[in-house]
């Protein structure tokens, strides 16, 4: 995943339930709509989380997948709804 | 007779919906609802217990609903109150006794459980073992909470009970009855009792 603009990288690396999200979703509010944030995780239920979480909040899921043993997540802000 | 023009997006009405059509216009009014319904936008929880093991659930759960855009507001009943207690980090504990199912270090008999000092030791382990697996603690969690805009609400009744002030709590801290947690839950699709 080169070919994507990070406007912001969020590293919750190390931490767990519910704090990825916590950070994710602090720090998609100071995106503008288009942006894409990448968050590294290593929690495993960031698998499920991040995809719902995103739909919850209407921001796109790019794509996932993992980078150096973390998971990574590309996730577009969307405009609220 | 002048040629018909159809409206954009509106449904014929009349003789010709079938059955199928009735269905599908009747699901696309109720996933139109729900995309309106403000109840799916909000989270009511109770905490009512105030032991560590039992204050993480309504506050892992309240900071996820807030992240994924729910208006949460958690009540605090009972014991409930001791997780948003100025002294909380003092007083929130975890014990042994009565609790066959906790991770102990050793195998123990619950008779042994109930000895002087498990108390603490039984915390501190909880404690040392959640920071070890980087889950944030009470403290964190409360703070990002509060950040997040959930709405921290204590049980006014219980406070009389229990002989506490208003002055107890952390700062942010509302106060209600059960009125006020029933006129929210009311308006949330999530309710949860903890």
């Amino acid at each position: 995943m080169t070919d994507v603009q990070v406007a912001q990288l969020v590293d919750t690396r190390g931490m767990l339930c519910p704090m990825p999200i916590v950070l994710a979703n602090k720090a998609m509010k100071a995106l503008q709509v288009g942006d894409v944030m990448k968050v590294l995780a290593t929690d495993k239920g960031a698998i499920k989380d991040f995809p719902a979480w995103a739909d919850d909040t209407g921001n796109e899921m790019v794509s996932s997948g993992e980078e150096d043993g973390a998971l990574v997540f590309y996730i577009r802000k969307g405009d609220d709804e | 007779m002048a040629a018909e023009t159809q409206v954009l997006g509106a449904e014929p009405i009349g003789g010709a919906i079938d059955e199928d059509g009735v269905r599908r216009i009747v699901r696309e009014e109720i996933e139109r609802a729900f995309r309106k319904d403000p109840a799916k936008k909000r989270a009511a929880l109770i905490a009512s217990k105030g032991t560590l093991d039992w204050a993480y659930p309504p506050l892992i759960l309240a900071n996820a609903a807030a992240a994924a855009g729910m208006e949460t507001a958690v009540f605090f009943t009972f014991y409930g109150l001791n997780i948003i207690h100025r002294d909380f980090e003092r007083r929130i504990k975890v014990g042994p006794v009565g609790n066959p199912a906790m991770p102990m270090p050793i195998p123990m008999p619950q008779l042994l459980t109930a000895m002087p000092g498990m108390v603490p030791m039984a915390t501190a382990m909880m404690k040392s073992k959640f920071k070890g697996k980087g889950v944030a603690s009470i403290r964190q969690l409360l703070e990002a909470a509060q950040e997040s805009g959930v709405r921290l609400i204590a049980c006014q009744m219980t406070m009389e009970v229990f002989g506490y002030d208003e002055r107890d709590f952390i700062d942010g801290v509302e106060f209600a009855g059960a009125g006020a947690f029933m006129s929210d839950a009311r308006q949330a699709h999530v309710t949860l009792f903890i």
